[in-house]
């Protein structure tokens, strides 16, 4: 929060996070928020079991609805999977990738973005356009279409996926951030850096950026969503996470095979929770949209 | 005006050439077909027979020169599991697919325009906050997560909809149809749904911002003190002049309806396009997965090529202005 600071007619940092804090509905998806990134980062320690350590796993747990016992006395709070996993273990560890996928997408996006729209913005003339062309280019197609061809051709795991939601989200951050940095670089605490012979990347990077710093929050948190639903909707058609490292989605795509026989646990629980998060940073990210008030 | 049509037609091929190169040379270097086609006895003599067949001993640009070739005449070459043309097989199951885009378009309007309407005229009242959060709600879960839902209660627990497969279909010659059978509306009905809310989301939003505006122009200000009645105030002066962004928006996003429509073919076992698709990543079936992709891109390029040729039709200023307004 403290860069915020620098943003002219925003108020101190201590005033945003009291503005921030007065609205009971952000409040309580912070809670929501912070409290699964402690229970999925934590997973390793709080987890009754490691559900891909085939040791602790036993088949015979297989499909045990929630509150069963298991023969060593173990219970299933949330009921086991096809494969006798402790569900709630294995939704902990679903957590944990696909905070990870979100957020490392997110801020790869976030930067090289940034630094496009902001080159774009500073250098204007060909290079703005060509650069505005590609990014309108990668916008006009589907970002569904886009993560569907780059995952059919690389394959599963969790660099791929991150590639391919990186792939889909820089040129909103690009677009964004050169509208703002435009705007900012007309004004005229940039023409008086520019008056004191201050060189072009100070200028970019010590007065401009800072400038669009709270822009480029709010954009972030809004594509973390989206990168977390994205995954997780490439992860239920298999296309995604290897089986080895099962996301939310990839949890929610197991129980789909059992839904029919209602066994509803594997594959509503995950859902519930992927839900809660997605619900929580965007309620997060209108919130600071409130407060920081860009113009976007 | 020539020149302008010609400028975005050259700019299409050339992302259409780009994207065919990706999308075949990315295709063509993941796993080892061979090893579908070739039964465990299988030596290296009749390993090599099956490579000279599937064309995998030539150089791969040779491989792609051939490939564009053939597709400029209209063939796509022959799935590897199926041994049909894959284009046959596109065409074939192409019309369930655009028949669920198709219904979830008509849904998207049906539903939310008049919500979005309503939310617009009473942007205070509980109505109004209810429609935006539902839009909120349809715009940024993911959708397939609904899709399971509806699922769970209405065919599992519920038991009323069906949750696997097309139903009964009408052909009319030309092309077979659910729309026309109450079975098939009955299966119809949940994938469309599913489909449409991120469209409706929009539709609502679009709808909501439209109406806020043009009920404090001129025109409905003199239409009302002309006496018109406010049904003919909304449902014609301003319904025809929200519509056109939101025709537009909903022209661009379709290319995205029919790509997302392999989210929800797979949950809901629709026999399109998109569940060959998974269904062919699964085997490798590198012919149908590159004609699929191709195909989908192409039709993309192509709507975006229409609606921005129609545009500088109809708004000189974007052929004037080199394209950025």
């Amino acid at each position: 929060m403290s860069a915020v600071t620098t943003a002219p007619a925003a108020g101190s940092a201590r005033d945003l996070t009291r503005r921030f804090l007065s609205n009971p509905g952000a409040v309580i998806a912070l809670i929501v928020f912070v409290g699964f990134c402690i229970a999925g980062f934590g997973a390793p320690w709080i987890a009754p079991q490691n559900p891909y350590d085939l040791r602790q796993v036993d088949i015979l747990d297989s499909l045990m609805p929630p509150g069963s016992e298991s023969f060593t006395g173990m219970t299933y709070w949330l009921g086991t999977d096809g494969q006798g996993r402790d569900m709630l273990s294995a939704m902990l560890y679903g957590i944990r990738i696909s905070l990870v996928v979100g957020l490392a997408s997110g801020l790869l996006a976030l930067a090289i973005g940034a630094l496009v729209g902001l080159i774009a913005a500073y250098r204007r003339g060909w290079v703005d356009t060509v650069l505005m062309r590609i990014v309108d280019l990668q916008l006009s197609f589907p970002t569904i279409l886009v993560a569907l061809i780059l995952l059919v051709i690389l394959g599963r795991g969790v660099d791929k996926i991150i590639f391919a939601l990186v792939v889909v989200q820089w040129a909103y951050f690009a677009r964004t951030v050169r509208g703002v940095a435009l705007v900012e670089g007309a004004r005229d605490y940039v023409e008086a850096a520019r008056g004191l012979r201050l060189g072009g990347m100070r200028i970019l990077l010590g007065h401009i950026l800072p400038n669009c710093l709270p822009t480029m929050l709010v954009v972030a948190t809004m594509q973390m969503a989206m990168a977390i639903s994205l995954e997780a909707t490439l992860s239920f058609l298999g296309l995604g996470l290897p089986p080895t490292r099962p996301s939310l989605g990839l949890l929610i795509a197991n129980g789909f095979d059992y839904l029919q026989s209602g066994r509803y646990w594997i594959s509503v629980l995950p859902g519930l929770v992927l839900l809660a998060i997605i619900i929580s940073v965007n309620l997060l990210g209108d919130r600071l949209r409130d407060v920081l008030n860009p113009r976007l | 005006m020539a020149e302008y049509i010609t400028r975005r037609v050259l700019q299409a091929l050339l992302v259409l050439t780009v994207m065919t190169l990706l999308v075949f040379f990315g295709v063509n270097v993941i796993g080892n077909p061979v090893y579908i086609f070739a039964s465990s006895e299988c030596d290296q003599a009749c390993l090599t027979a099956i490579i000279k067949d599937l064309g995998l001993d030539q150089p791969i640009w040779r491989q792609y020169l051939t490939f564009v070739g053939n597709m400029l005449q209209g063939d796509m070459g022959k799935s590897f599991t199926h041994g049909v043309p894959a284009l046959h097989l596109i065409f074939e199951r192409l019309p369930a697919t655009l028949e669920l885009a198709f219904a979830a378009l008509v849904l998207a309007l049906v539903i939310g325009l008049p919500m979005g309407v309503y939310a617009g005229l009473r942007p205070e009242g509980i109505g109004a906050k209810l429609i935006m959060s539902f839009s909120m709600v349809a715009f940024s879960l993911p959708v397939f997560w609904i899709g399971i839902i509806m699922i769970l209660t209405f065919s599992v627990q519920l038991g009323w909809m069906p949750s696997v497969g097309r139903g009964d279909t009408v052909d009319l010659g030309f092309v077979e149809t659910s729309l026309l059978t109450l079975d098939g509306l009955h299966h119809l009905a949940m994938p469309a749904f599913t489909l449409s809310l991120i469209m409706m989301a929009m539709v609502i939003r679009l709808a909501r911002a439209g109406m806020r505006e043009v009920m404090f122009t001129d025109y409905i200000k003199f239409a009302r003190a002309n006496g018109v009645t406010e049904r003919r105030v909304l449902g014609v002066h301003a319904l025809k002049n929200i519509l056109i962004p939101i025709v537009t928006v909903l022209g661009m996003e379709f290319g995205g309806v029919i790509a997302f429509a392999v989210v929800i073919e797979s949950i809901f076992s629709w026999p399109g396009v998109g569940k060959m698709l998974i269904d062919a990543i699964a085997v490798l079936d590198r012919p149908l997965i590159v004609a699929y992709l191709i195909c989908v891109v192409f039709m993309f390029v192509t709507l975006n090529l229409l609606v921005d040729i129609l545009y500088s039709l109809l708004d000189p200023r974007i052929r004037l202005g080199g394209g950025r307004a």
